[in-house]
């Protein structure tokens, strides 16, 4: 059984993210890159499964910029037995469909029975390139599951459904995706962190992949972009034993109530 | 696919087809994103309904767009159980956008939506704009607007060319639909995805209807939501922010840590990772305001919190803050707005 899961670097939410207002590209040098966090549980769903299984391997894929490849590094650190990263300049704004093309281009090159990403980036928010991906490969799609179970032929799981909830199950070859209702990975240990160092990490352009990047299919660009001006603090009272009673007037003077 | 019922009038061809996907309730009702969806498309053109119901409904789900403003409205029937994941959905939209040929096609921002969107893309080599929030049209066709990083930008996008497939946030349109006395063509599915080649499809094998507990407004689209978090210590605390959302006919959130600490439902959360909000009136109770939260509710017109902490981040946006026990304020306010008769 081969594992891929989709790793993706993302400006750290906690810290400051910006847009570049001419180009509309992520501002990289604005903020600290990291794994995404639920790229975090998709990892640990793979490894914690490569664990108790007879014979498993994860790869790591990652599509993106230079400093892609130390986030692979780290995430090997957590598991996993090798990494790919697909770097090319023609990739600086990639559409969600370019994207998905790149993925499943990649994915065919390394070979799979399973692919594992996140259900929707941090910074894109899509959460449409697993199920994009998937149909580019033939493959069945089970996103967003919230429960997750791999056997040695199937991949099944929970999701949410228009009015309920459904258990889902594919055979494999199949993409799925998981939710952050899915457990918090694992630290990696002193151990991984030495091991990830010597896995093999294999780079690819887009011509490795024999993708136009340029092609005459439809595309999604960007027109504008515009900074929201950031919210202002208005009044702040300590609560004397009457703060209740003030919240009350100030909500019935501006008619919220 | 095969269309059974076809009846197609005279129509205005000048107007462009918006398809509209619109999701269907086991009760047969439509989910409650169809209003803005509809609303959304009567923006850029003809809005035209597409629905797969349960056996028997399709005819009043259809009635239903057509109160939502859809002009025309394909409907098929089928069961959830059994059936191939995705697949009949993309099978009506198929047969509607082949019918239609559309120049935008909208479907919610939720797991069933973005799964029809994606197939959709890939099957017919469309672009997509994602997480849309708004549209219009300029000169060259449909223009989608996007709120990126938690609300601290706003760009807008539009395809190069061809068809443009939209993902809606819901609750993020305002805009609404006339109602209309649509025309209904019935689709007849030919079996669950059977055009599909066995092994590329997941199937589902059960489905679990929620059990509606709630009579509170949908978080969504609510004017008023109360939030509680963390600080509401315990699931029994959270019945604070519960009793103060039924006090103001509000919707109720939560933080991520109060559905991690399991005080409160997933499909409550608020922020980067759950619903995003835009009401009149946020009312945070015990919630730190991390930027993860804020993405989710920092567009709300007035913000009020109550945090014991002076320094709790969610004070830097708020227009009124108080640094107090919630447990302590909340029946205050409550007592206070009964007296006052409100
Ligand atoms: C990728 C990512 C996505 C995330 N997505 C989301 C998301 O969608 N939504 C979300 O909410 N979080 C999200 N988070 C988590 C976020 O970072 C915070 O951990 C979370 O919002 C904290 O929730 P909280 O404010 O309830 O808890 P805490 O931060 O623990 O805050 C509890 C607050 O309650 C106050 N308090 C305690 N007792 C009382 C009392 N009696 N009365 C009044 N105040 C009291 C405390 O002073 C404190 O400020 C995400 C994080 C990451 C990394």
């Amino acid at each position: 059984m081969k594992i891929v899961v989709l790793v993706k670097e993302v400006p750290d939410s906690y810290g400051e993210r910006k847009l570049n207002l001419t180009t509309g590209l992520a501002e990289r040098e604005a903020s600290e890159k990291v794994l995404d966090e639920i790229t975090g549980r998709a990892v640990e769903v793979a490894v914690s499964y490569a664990e108790s299984a007879q014979e498993a391997e994860v790869a790591l894929l990652a599509v993106g910029p230079a400093s892609a490849e130390a986030t692979l590094r780290k995430t090997l650190a957590m598991g996993g037995d090798s990494a790919h990263h697909v770097v090319d300049e023609g990739l600086a704004g990639a559409d969600l469909t370019l994207t998905a093309e790149v993925i499943a281009a990649a994915l065919e090159r390394i070979g799979f029975d399973l692919v594992i990403a996140g259900d929707v980036s941090s910074d894109g928010t899509g959460g449409l390139i697993p199920t994009m991906v998937a149909q580019r490969l033939g493959t069945a799609h089970a996103t967003s599951l919230d429960a997750v179970e791999i056997t040695d032929s199937a991949v099944a799981g929970e999701r949410a459904a228009y009015g309920g909830t459904v258990r889902v199950q594919a055979p494999l070859p199949a993409v799925v995706s998981v939710t952050e209702r899915l457990p918090d990975p694992r630290f990696p240990g002193f151990k991984g962190i030495m091991s990830a160092k010597k896995k093999p990490l294999e780079t690819y352009t887009l011509a490795d992949l024999g993708v136009e990047a340029e092609a005459d299919v439809p595309r999604s660009i960007m027109l504008s972009v515009s900074e929201t001006p950031a919210r202002m603090s208005g009044e702040k009272i300590t609560d004397d034993g009457d703060a209740g009673t003030r919240l009350a007037e100030y909500l019935i003077q501006r008619r919220l109530v | 696919m095969t269309m059974v019922e076809q009846n197609t009038p005279e129509r205005n061809t000048s107007e462009p087809n918006i398809l509209v996907f619109l999701p269907v309730l086991p009760s047969g009702e439509l989910l409650g994103s169809a209003a803005e969806l509809l609303g959304a498309a009567s923006a850029l053109g003809t809005p035209v309904g597409v629905i797969l119901a349960p056996a028997g409904k399709g005819h009043a789900a259809a009635e239903a767009a057509g109160q939502c403003g859809a002009a025309r409205v394909f409907t098929a029937e089928h069961k959830v159980t059994g059936s191939l994941l995705t697949t009949p959905y993309l099978e009506v939209v198929a047969a509607a956008w082949e019918a239609t040929g559309p120049e935008a096609v909208l479907v919610p921002n939720d797991v069933d939506g973005r799964d029809i969107a994606a197939l959709l893309s890939v099957r017919t080599g469309s672009a997509i704009a994602s997480d849309v929030v708004g549209v219009h049209r300029d000169e060259e066709g449909v223009v989608a607007h996007h709120s990126v990083y938690g609300s601290g930008y706003t760009t807008e996008s539009a395809p190069t060319h061809g068809t443009l497939i939209i993902t809606l946030r819901e609750g993020a349109v305002d805009d609404r639909a006339p109602a209309a006395e649509p025309v209904v063509e019935t689709l007849e599915l030919n079996g669950a995805g059977l055009d599909e080649p066995p092994g590329t499809a997941a199937s589902i094998t059960e489905f679990t209807e929620s059990v509606e507990a709630s009579t509170r407004p949908d978080l969504r689209g609510a004017k008023t939501v109360v939030s509680g978090g963390r600080g509401l210590g315990s699931k029994e605390g959270f019945e604070l922010a519960g009793q103060l959302a039924d006090e103001l006919g509000a919707g109720l959130g939560a933080s991520r840590a109060a559905v991690d600490a399991g005080y409160a439902a997933h499909s409550l959360q608020v922020g980067q990772t759950g619903v995003t909000v835009t009401p009149d009136l946020y009312i945070a109770l015990g919630i730190s305001g991390a930027v993860q939260h804020q993405a989710g509710m920092q567009t709300a017109k007035t913000i009020v919190a109550v945090n014991k902490d002076p320094e709790a981040p969610i004070f830097d946006i708020a227009d009124f803050g108080i640094v107090g026990d919630a447990f302590e304020v909340v029946p205050q306010l409550i007592e206070t707005l009964r007296a006052k008769g409100q």
